[in-house]
C-alpha cells in the first residue's frame, strides 16, 4: 500500500489538540476567580484627642437621635460640623452650650455670640433632657477618628466590574470556541473525505456513484399538497410575526431613558421607605401623580448633602451621588457653604417615561385615592428600581383587563352606596367589578 | 455569414463625408441641447462640487436617516416647578372670582385657571352676582392670548422702556402745566371706584388737566335725562322680572341697550308659571333680539317710534299731545293700553337717542310706578357725553390740547371722522395710548404704551351703585405691560403699586366685609339708596318737542352685533366665526334690508350652487360720506324705509388678514346718533356670505318647535298643544314613543343625564356657543369654509322664521294643502313657505348632539366608534374613527362636525390654534381632534366625569344640580339646564316630567336625552 496523506493525520491531531486547549484555556480563563475584594487601608489617625471617658458607642445613639437633623460629623450643615468639637471647645462651655444655648447666647459669651451668628442666627434647641455623662459620651463619638471610607483599589474596582459582567462575556467566549471547533471539524471531515477518495481513486476502488435522483426541492415543487401546507405555514407564521411587530410599536415597557439627574428610587423608595406619595402628592388628587418640585426634595436634601457609605453599590459610588445630590443644589440654586439659596435656578428637565397619548384620559387620584389601588401595581416594585422605568405596557388591552377584573373598592364611600345597591341587585352580585360600573365604555377614557 | 447590405438610417448617409453623421455615431442629437440654458443656473451648477452622484447618494442617505427616525418615539420633557406654588397643583384647576368692565361689556365671573393660565370664564354664581357673561366676555379668555397684542411700550413706533416712556411723560405734563394748556384724560367710562379716586387726585394736581369720558357707543342722551331728572349721571337697571308688560320702543335690551344683561331677569317673567307669564311688545326697525323674543314686534322706522312714544305717553298720563299719523298705530294704542292697565307691573324701555324720548321714558315708567323701574342701584356703565366729547375734539382741533393721554379708547377708528382726529393728533404736543394692541390709535400718538387684559390686571369696578367687585390678576402679565392706574399713580408721585392703593381704598368701601373675602366672593353688596325726582315737570314740553320731530327720507340704523359689539376684540377668531343669532351670518357685517326696500332697490340675495348665501353689495352715502360695497341681507322684519348697519367692524390694525373683515359704520356714526338719514345705491358685484343656516323658515313642520300661545296652554290639555306625534304599528295609529325598533336597557340605575332647553327662556344670546368652543377646544375654521357650511360649532343656534304671520298659520297653511296645482297647490305652496313674512315671528332652538338612546349614528358606523353609555351620553371615540362620516350622514339632527382639515398648528387655518401663544388658552383635558374624524357634542363629559369624581374622592353623593355643562353654566337665562334625571331632586328630573317636554323629532324614534319645552306666546 502506498504511503499517501500521512500528514493529514498529523494535522488532525494538531487541529484537536489545538481545540481542545482553546476550549479548555479559555473556559479557565472566564473562570478565573476575581483577585481578593480589596482591603480597607488602615484608618489615618485623626488629629482630634479622644475626650476622656465616655461611650461611644451609646453616644452615636444619642447623636442620631438629638443631634443629626442638624448637624453632620464633617460636612456643615443647619449646624457646624462637629467632629472633634470636645477639643475646639471647653466641656463646660459645651455642658452650659447644649443645656441652653440662647441662654448662653443672652449671656452675652463672646464665643457663643460669634458661632451663633456664624450659623445664621439659628437657634439651637435646648436639651435640658441630656445629662452630663450623655454629653461626654456623645462628645466620645465625635472625638473618634475618622474612619476612611472604604477605599476600593482601582484595579480591584474594575476587575469588580468585570466580574459582574463577567458571566456574559465568558459566555460568549464559550460559544465561540465551540464554533471554532464546530468548523473545524467540518473542514477536517472535507479533508477526509477527500483522502479518502484520493486513496480510492489510487487503489482502483470503484466508488459507487449514486445515480442522479431528482432533487429535494424539485420533488417538492412537484408536490402541490406540500407546497400548498407550506404556505399556509408560511403565510401563518409571517402573519403571526408581522402583527406581533405591529401590536409592540408605540408599547415602550420598560422604556428606561437616562435622566438628567440620577435619582434612585431603590434609595428614596426602597431604602429609606419613603412613601410614593410623600414627593408625588398630586397623585391623590389631580390626574397627573406629578413630578416633585425641586423644593421638595429640598425638605429632606437642605440636611442630606451626601450618601451613607452603606448606600453606594458596585455600579455607583458614594461619590457618584454625592456627585448627583450636588446637581440638585444647583438646580435649586442652594448653596451648600452658606447654606442659603442664591435664587440661581434651573429647572430639571426630566425625560418623561410614561406617556399615554392626548386621547385618554387617565387620572390618577381616581385610582390612588378612590380605588386605593397601590402605585406599585400599575408602576412595578420601584422600590428597587435604580432607574425607574416602565414596567407596564400602558396599552388598552392592559387597562381593560384590570377594570373587568378589579373589584371596585365601595366600603366606606358613600357615593357606591346607592349604585351598590341597585347593581348588586341587577347582577345578583356582591362585588362589582369597575366594568359594572361602566368601566369598559369608551367614552371614559377617551375625550 | 455577414451580408453586404448597408441600410441608410437618412438621406444624409449617402453624403459620405457628412459631418451630421460623424456627429450622430457620437452624440444622440446633432446640435447641442442647450442643458445649460433651461437649468438656467449654469454658473452656480458648473462650480459647484457636488456631482449628480453626491446628490443621490445625500437623497438615499437622508431617506435612510428619516426612515431611521421614524422608528424612535420622540423623548418627551417633564419640567416640574422649582418652587411649586402651595395653590397650583398639575392638573387641579383653579377658580378666581373677577369682575370684568372693559368700557363696553361688564359681567361677574369665575375665571377657571389651570397650571397658572387662565382657560375659560365661567360666571360667578354668588348670590347677589347679577351680571352673567355674554358671547363676548366668554370669548375675552382667548383676546388674552391675541399674538397681536401690544408686546412692549413703544415710542414713536420703536420699542421703549417704561422708565423713558414715564419721564416723557412726566416732563411733558409739566410743560403743559408751565405753558398753561390743556391735558386731556381720555378714557371709556372707568366705573372704577379706585380709577376714579386717582384721576380726581390727578386733576387736583394738574389744574390745567381734564377728564373726558368717551362712550364709543353712546348712550349720553338717556343719561342726560337721568341726570336732568335726578340730578345723577348714570342709567336705570330694570329689573324685568317683576314686569308682567314690557313695552320696548327701539330698546333692544336682550342685546347691548344700555349695556345689556338683562336676559336673566326677563327670561324669569317668560316662563309660564300658574299660568302667567309676562307680555312684550317691541317697536323697533332692525330685527334684534329682543324684537324675536317679542309677543307682538310692530316694526317701524326710528321717526314712527318717537311719535308713538308720545302716543303712548298721551295714553298712560291721559295728555293729549298732538301726534302725526304713523302705520300700526292701532297696535301702538292698544299696548299702551294693555301697559296703563298693567299699572306697576307694566314697564317701557326705549332706545331712542333722543333726550326728550327718554325723558318720556322716564315720565312713563313715574306715571305708572313702574316696579321694574327702580333709581336706586343705577348702572355706572355708561357716563360719556357727547357734548364734552365735542367739546374735547373742537379743543384739540383748535390746538389747545398739550398732552392727551387716552385709555381703553380708539378714537381714530371709532369716531365717526377718524381721519380728522389723527390729523388733529399731530397739533398735540405728546398724545398716549394705554392700549391693548397697536390699534388705530395707538399707531398714531406719540407714545403706544402697551397695557394689560383685565384678566392680568388689578382693579375695582362697580357695575351699579352698591355693588363693589375686584378684578384680580389670574395670570402673571404676558407681556412688558403697565396699568394705567400704574401709571397714574407715578405721575401723581403716588407711592407704592395700584393693588395697594386699591387695597386701602377698598376698605372705605367694604364696609362690614374684609378684603380676602370681597377677594374670593368677587363681589360686595352694599346699600344703594334711591334718587328722587320727578320727571313730569319735563314730559310735556319733551312729548311736544319730540312729537314735531320729522322724519327725512330713508333711515340708516347702527346697532352693535352680538358677536363683535363695539369692535374691540374684532381679532378673536371665535367671536368673528360666531354666527349672529338673527341673519346666522359670521364673519361679516352688512346692510340689513326689508323684502319691500329691497326690492325697489334692485337688491338681491340667493343661494349659489354650492349653497353658500350671495348678496347685492350697496353703496350707502350719509351726510356725504360714502361706503361701497356694503354686502346686503335681505332681514325679514326690517321695518320699511330702514337700513340695519352692525358697527365693530371694518378694522385693520392689528388684525390677522383673516379677521379684516366688513366695513367700518363708526364712519356714519355722525354727532354719536345710531339714526342717520341714508341714501343707498346698487353697487355691482355679488358679495360671498358665510351663512351657516340657509333654511329660513319651519315649512310649517311644527313639530320642530313647537309653539303654543299662553291662552291654549292655559285652558287645553297636554294633548291639544304639546302633541305626541302618532306613527302606524299594525295599520293602527299610536304614539311614536310607544314603537321601537330595539329593546331599551334599564336606564334607573346610577347617573343617566339629560338636558333641558326651554324655548321660552332662550334669547338667542350665544353665550352658550362660546363657552361651549372654549370649554371643548372646538377649532375654528375660517370664512370660506363656514361658507361651504363646514363650521364646527358642537352647539349652534337655529333661528326659524314664519312665512305667514305666526307659526301657527304656516301650520295651517300646510294642513289646507290640495293635491299639487292650483291655489291650495302643495308645489307652489311650498314655494312660497320658504319664503319668511315681511314681519315674522321668530324662534331660536339651540341645537347639540341629542344623545339618543337610540342612536341612528352608532348603529351605521363600521368601527364603533361612536357608542353609547349607561350614563346618557353618546360617545365619540375619536382615535377610533377612520372618518367614513356614515354617522353624520345617518344623523337626524345634523350636529356631527367633520374635521375636513387639521386646524391646529396649520398656517392654513391662522387663527388661536397656529400659535404657541393662542393654544393656551385649550382646555387640557379635552383632546385636539386631528383630521379626518368626527366630533360632536360629548354633553361635556369631563366636566361629569370630574364632578363624578370629585364626589367620589370626597365620599359623598353627587349634590343636587352639581352637574353642569359649559353652556347650561353659561345660560344666564335658565333656558340650558343639565341634570341627572334619576336623582329625582335635580331640577332637570322635574323638567322631563313637565308637560311642555318634547323631544326633537319625536316620531323618528330617536328618544334623545336632550328635551325642549314648548315655546308659550302671550299674544
Amino acid at each position: 500500500m502506498k504511503k499517501v496523506g500521512n500528514h493529514h493525520s498529523i494535522s488532525r491531531i494538531c487541529v484537536f489538540s489545538l481545540a481542545i486547549l482553546l476550549t479548555f484555556s479559555l473556559t479557565s480563563i472566564a473562570q478565573n476567580p476575581a483577585p481578593a475584594p480589596a482591603s480597607t487601608t488602615a484608618p489615618a489617625a485623626d488629629a482630634a484627642a479622644p475626650a476622656a471617658g465616655g461611650d461611644a458607642a451609646k453616644g452615636k445613639e444619642l447623636f442620631n437621635t438629638n443631634c443629626a437633623a442638624c448637624h453632620k460629623l464633617d460636612a456643615k450643615s443647619t449646624g457646624p460640623a462637629l467632629r472633634g468639637v470636645a477639643s475646639r471647645r471647653d466641656k463646660a462651655w459645651l455642658y452650659k452650650w447644649i443645656h441652653n444655648s440662647s441662654e448662653l447666647i443672652k449671656s452675652g459669651d463672646a464665643t457663643a455670640v460669634k458661632l451663633f451668628a456664624e450659623n445664621n442666627n439659628a437657634v439651637m434647641t435646648a436639651f435640658p433632657q441630656l445629662s452630663e455623662a450623655d454629653i461626654d459620651n456623645i462628645l466620645a463619638y465625635t472625638s473618634e477618628p475618622k474612619a476612611e471610607p472604604a477605599k476600593v483599589l482601582p484595579a480591584a474596582g474594575a476587575s469588580a466590574g468585570a466580574e459582574s459582567n463577567g458571566e456574559g462575556v465568558s459566555n460568549n467566549l464559550i460559544l465561540f470556541a465551540l464554533a471554532v471547533v464546530m468548523l473545524m471539524l467540518v473542514v477536517m471531515l472535507v479533508l477526509v473525505n477527500r483522502v479518502l477518495t484520493k486513496i480510492a481513486k489510487a487503489n482502483g476502488v470503484e466508488v459507487s456513484t449514486k445515480e442522479a435522483s431528482m432533487p429535494i426541492w424539485k420533488a417538492f415543487a412537484r408536490n402541490q399538497f406540500l407546497v400548498l401546507v407550506a404556505s399556509i405555514f408560511l403565510l401563518l407564521a409571517s402573519g403571526y410575526y408581522v402583527y406581533g411587530y405591529l401590536m409592540q410599536i408605540g408599547v415602550d415597557q420598560d422604556y428606561e431613558p437616562i435622566q438628567p439627574i440620577h435619582y434612585s428610587h431603590r434609595i428614596h423608595a426602597g431604602s429609606n421607605g419613603i412613601d410614593c406619595k410623600y414627593c408625588h402628592s398630586a397623585a391623590r388628587v389631580s390626574k397627573n401623580a406629578g413630578i416633585p418640585s425641586l423644593n421638595i426634595c429640598m425638605n429632606c436634601h437642605k440636611n442630606i448633602s451626601e450618601v451613607s457609605d452603606t448606600t453606594a453599590t458596585p455600579d455607583h459610588s458614594k461619590a457618584f451621588y454625592d456627585g448627583e445630590i450636588k446637581k440638585l443644589y444647583a438646580a435649586v440654586g442652594w448653596d451648600q457653604s452658606t447654606q442659603k439659596y442664591t435664587g440661581k435656578t434651573q429647572p430639571v428637565k426630566w425625560v418623561r417615561i410614561h406617556n399615554l397619548p392626548d386621547y385618554v384620559y387617565f387620572n390618577h387620584s381616581q385610582h390612588v385615592t378612590v380605588a386605593g389601588v397601590e402605585c406599585q401595581t400599575c408602576h412595578g416594585p420601584v422600590q428597587t428600581y435604580e432607574v425607574m422605568k416602565q414596567f407596564a405596557p400602558l396599552t388598552m388591552g392592559w387597562c381593560i383587563n384590570c377594570h373587568r377584573e378589579t373589584d371596585v373598592k365601595m366600603e366606606g364611600n358613600e357615593y357606591y352606596t346607592k349604585i351598590h345597591e341597585e347593581l348588586s341587585k341587577k347582577y345578583g352580585v356582591d362585588k362589582l367589578t369597575a366594568a359594572q360600573m361602566g368601566g369598559l365604555e369608551c367614552g371614559k377614557c377617551h375625550y | 455569414m455577414s451580408s453586404n447590405k448597408k441600410y441608410w438610417k437618412s438621406v444624409e448617409e449617402l453624403n459620405e463625408n457628412s459631418s451630421i453623421v460623424e456627429a450622430l455615431r457620437n452624440n444622440e442629437f446633432v446640435e447641442e441641447i442647450p442643458t445649460n440654458e433651461f437649468l438656467s443656473d449654469a454658473e452656480t451648477l458648473s462650480t459647484s462640487s457636488t456631482t449628480r452622484r453626491d446628490f443621490l447618494k445625500y437623497v438615499g442617505f437622508s431617506t435612510a436617516a428619516a426612515t431611521l427616525a421614524a422608528c424612535e418615539g420622540p423623548v418627551h420633557k417633564s419640567i416640574p416647578y422649582v418652587l411649586q406654588p402651595e395653590q397650583i397643583i398639575p392638573g387641579v384647576a383653579d377658580y378666581y372670582a373677577t369682575s370684568v368692565f372693559d368700557g363696553f361689556d361688564f359681567a361677574q365671573l369665575l375665571v377657571k385657571t389651570r397650571e397658572g393660565r387662565p382657560i375659560k370664564i365661567d360666571n360667578n354664581t354668588m348670590p347677589g352676582a347679577k351680571f352673567a357673561a355674554n358671547a363676548r366676555i366668554h370669548a375675552s379668555v382667548l383676546s388674552l392670548y391675541d399674538s397681536l397684542r401690544l408686546k412692549q411700550p413703544k415710542i414713536g413706533g420703536k420699542n421703549a422702556t417704561w422708565v423713558d416712556v414715564d419721564a416723557k411723560i412726566k416732563k411733558s405734563l409739566a410743560d403743559a402745566k408751565a405753558a398753561g394748556k390743556q391735558t386731556v384724560l381720555l378714557t371709556g367710562t372707568l366705573a372704577s371706584p379706585s380709577t376714579e379716586k386717582l384721576i380726581s387726585e390727578f386733576l387736583a394736581k394738574n389744574p390745567n388737566a381734564k377728564h373726558v369720558i368717551y362712550d364709543a357707543v353712546s348712550d349720553s342722551e338717556a343719561l342726560d335725562a337721568f341726570e336732568t331728572v335726578y340730578g345723577e349721571r348714570a342709567l336705570v337697571d330694570y329689573d324685568f322680572s317683576k314686569a308682567a308688560l314690557i313695552v320696548s320702543v327701539g330698546a333692544d335690551f336682550l342685546g347691548d341697550w344700555q349695556g345689556g344683561s338683562y336676559d336673566a331677569g326677563y327670561a324669569q317673567g317668560r316662563i309660564p308659571k300658574s299660568g302667567k307669564m309676562s307680555r312684550h311688545f317691541q317697536l323697533e326697525a332692525n330685527m334684534t333680539l329682543s324684537g324675536a323674543a317679542a309677543d307682538k314686534r310692530i316694526p317701524m322706522t326710528v321717526a314712527s317710534q318717537k311719535q308713538a312714544l308720545v302716543k303712548i305717553y298721551n295714553v298712560i298720563t291721559g295728555s293729549s299731545v298732538g301726534t302725526s299719523k304713523i302705520d300700526n298705530e292701532d297696535a301702538v294704542i292698544k299696548a299702551a293700553q294693555q301697559l296703563k292697565a298693567a299699572g306697576s307691573k307694566g314697564v317701557l324701555v326705549s332706545g331712542i337717542q333722543d333726550v326728550n324720548a327718554q325723558l318720556l321714558v322716564l315720565a312713563i315708567n313715574q306715571a305708572l310706578a313702574s316696579e321694574a323701574f327702580s333709581t336706586a342701584g343705577t348702572r355706572q356703565i355708561r357716563k360719556g357725553s357727547n357734548q364734552k366729547v365735542a367739546q374735547f375734539l373742537n379743543d384739540m382741533k383748535a390746538g389747545n390740547v398739550h398732552t392727551l393721554i387716552m385709555s381703553g379708547v380708539n378714537p381714530v377708528y371709532t369716531l365717526p371722522n377718524g381721519a380728522e382726529f389723527a390729523a388733529a393728533l399731530k397739533k398735540v404736543a405728546l398724545s398716549v395710548a394705554f392700549s391693548l394692541k397697536e390699534d388705530e390709535t395707538a399707531s398714531v400718538t406719540t407714545i403706544a404704551a402697551a397695557a394689560p387684559h383685565y384678566l392680568e390686571s388689578w382693579n375695582d369696578v362697580s357695575i351699579v351703585k352698591g355693588a363693589y367687585g375686584i378684578t384680580q390678576p389670574t395670570i402673571r402679565p404676558l407681556f412688558d405691560t403697565m396699568q394705567f392706574q400704574d401709571a397714574l399713580m407715578s405721575w401723581n408721585g403716588t407711592s407704592g403699586t395700584f393693588y395697594d392703593y386699591l387695597k386701602a381704598n377698598a376698605s372705605g368701601i367694604i364696609a362690614g366685609s374684609s378684603w380676602n373675602k370681597v377677594l374670593h366672593d368677587g363681589i360686595y353688596i352694599g346699600a344703594a339708596s334711591a334718587s328722587s325726582g320727578n320727571a313730569s315737570g319735563f314730559a310735556a314740553a319733551a312729548a311736544t318737542a319730540l312729537a314735531g320731530s320729522k322724519s327725512a327720507g330713508m333711515e340708516l340704523v347702527l346697532y352693535t352685533k352680538t358677536g363683535l359689539g363695539d369692535g374691540q376684540q374684532a381679532n378673536n377668531p371665535w367671536l368673528q366665526e360666531f354666527p349672529d343669532p338673527i341673519t346666522r351670518v359670521s364673519w361679516d357685517n352688512y346692510a340689513t334690508v326689508s323684502r319691500v326696500d329691497a326690492e325697489k332697490l334692485g337688491l338681491e340675495n340667493h343661494n349659489v350652487a354650492d349653497g353658500g348665501l350671495n348678496g347685492s353689495y350697496a353703496t350707502l352715502t350719509v351726510n356725504g360720506k360714502t361706503l361701497e360695497n356694503v354686502p346686503v341681507i335681505i332681514q325679514p322684519g326690517q321695518a320699511l324705509g330702514t337700513i340695519g348697519l352692525a358697527l365693530g367692524y371694518g378694522k385693520k390694525a392689528a388684525l390677522k388678514e383673516e379677521m379684516q373683515v366688513g366695513v367700518n359704520a363708526y364712519t356714519f356714526y355722525n354727532n354719536f346718533n345710531n339714526v342717520q338719514t341714508v341714501s343707498v345705491k346698487k353697487a355691482a358685484g355679488e358679495h360671498e356670505f358665510a351663512c351657516v343656516q340657509s333654511q329660513k323658515t319651519l315649512m310649517g313642520r311644527g313639530d320642530i318647535i313647537k309653539e303654543t300661545t299662553l291662552d291654549i296652554f292655559n285652558k287645553e290639555e297636554a294633548e291639544v298643544w304639546n302633541e305626541v306625534p302618532k306613527v302606524s304599528l299594525d295599520h293602527k295609529e299610536v304614539p311614536a314613543t310607544t314603537v321601537d325598533l330595539w329593546a331599551s336597557f334599564d336606564r334607573s340605575t346610577g347617573h343617566h343625564f339629560n338636558m333641558s332647553i326651554d324655548l321660552n327662556a332662550c334669547t338667542g344670546c350665544g353665550a352658550c356657543v362660546i363657552a361651549c368652543h372654549a370649554e371643548n377646544n372646538v377649532p375654528v375654521v375660517g370664512k370660506s369654509e363656514v361658507r361651504r357650511s363646514r363650521d364646527m360649532h358642537w352647539l349652534r343656534i337655529d333661528r326659524y322664521y314664519s312665512s305667514e304671520d305666526t307659526f301657527a298659520h304656516d301650520n295651517e297653511k300646510k294642513e289646507s294643502f290640495k293635491g299639487l296645482f292650483g291655489d291650495k297647490g302643495s308645489l307652489g305652496g311650498f314655494g312660497q313657505m320658504e319664503e319668511a313674512a315681511d314681519n315674522p315671528q321668530v324662534a331660536f332652538q339651540p341645537v347639540m348632539c341629542q344623545h339618543c338612546n337610540h342612536a341612528p349614528c352608532e348603529t351605521v358606523c363600521p368601527v364603533a366608534a361612536t357608542s353609547h353609555s349607561r350614563q346618557g351620553q353618546n360617545h365619540m371615540a375619536y382615535n377610533r374613527c377612520v372618518g367614513t362620516r356614515y354617522c353624520a350622514n345617518n344623523c337626524p339632527y345634523k350636529v356631527r362636525r367633520f374635521n375636513w382639515f387639521l386646524y391646529n398648528g396649520n398656517a392654513e387655518f391662522d387663527y388661536h390654534m397656529n400659535d404657541d401663544l393662542g393654544r393656551m388658552v385649550l382646555n387640557p383635558d379635552v383632546n385636539v381632534r386631528s383630521r379626518g374624524v368626527m366630533e360632536k357634542c360629548s354633553l361635556c363629559i369631563q366636566m361629569t366625569q370630574a364632578t363624578i369624581l370629585n364626589a367620589k374622592r370626597e365620599g359623598r353623593e353627587v349634590r343636587t344640580d352639581e352637574f353642569q355643562t359649559a353652556c347650561s353654566a353659561a345660560c344666564s337665562s335658565g333656558a340650558i339646564v343639565f341634570g341627572d334625571v334619576n336623582n329625582k331632586s335635580d331640577k332637570v328630573a322635574a323638567l322631563a316630567e313637565d308637560e311642555r317636554m318634547y323631544h326633537l323629532l319625536e316620531h323618528v324614534g330617536t328618544k334623545p336625552n336632550v328635551f325642549y319645552h314648548v315655546k308659550v306666546r302671550n299674544t
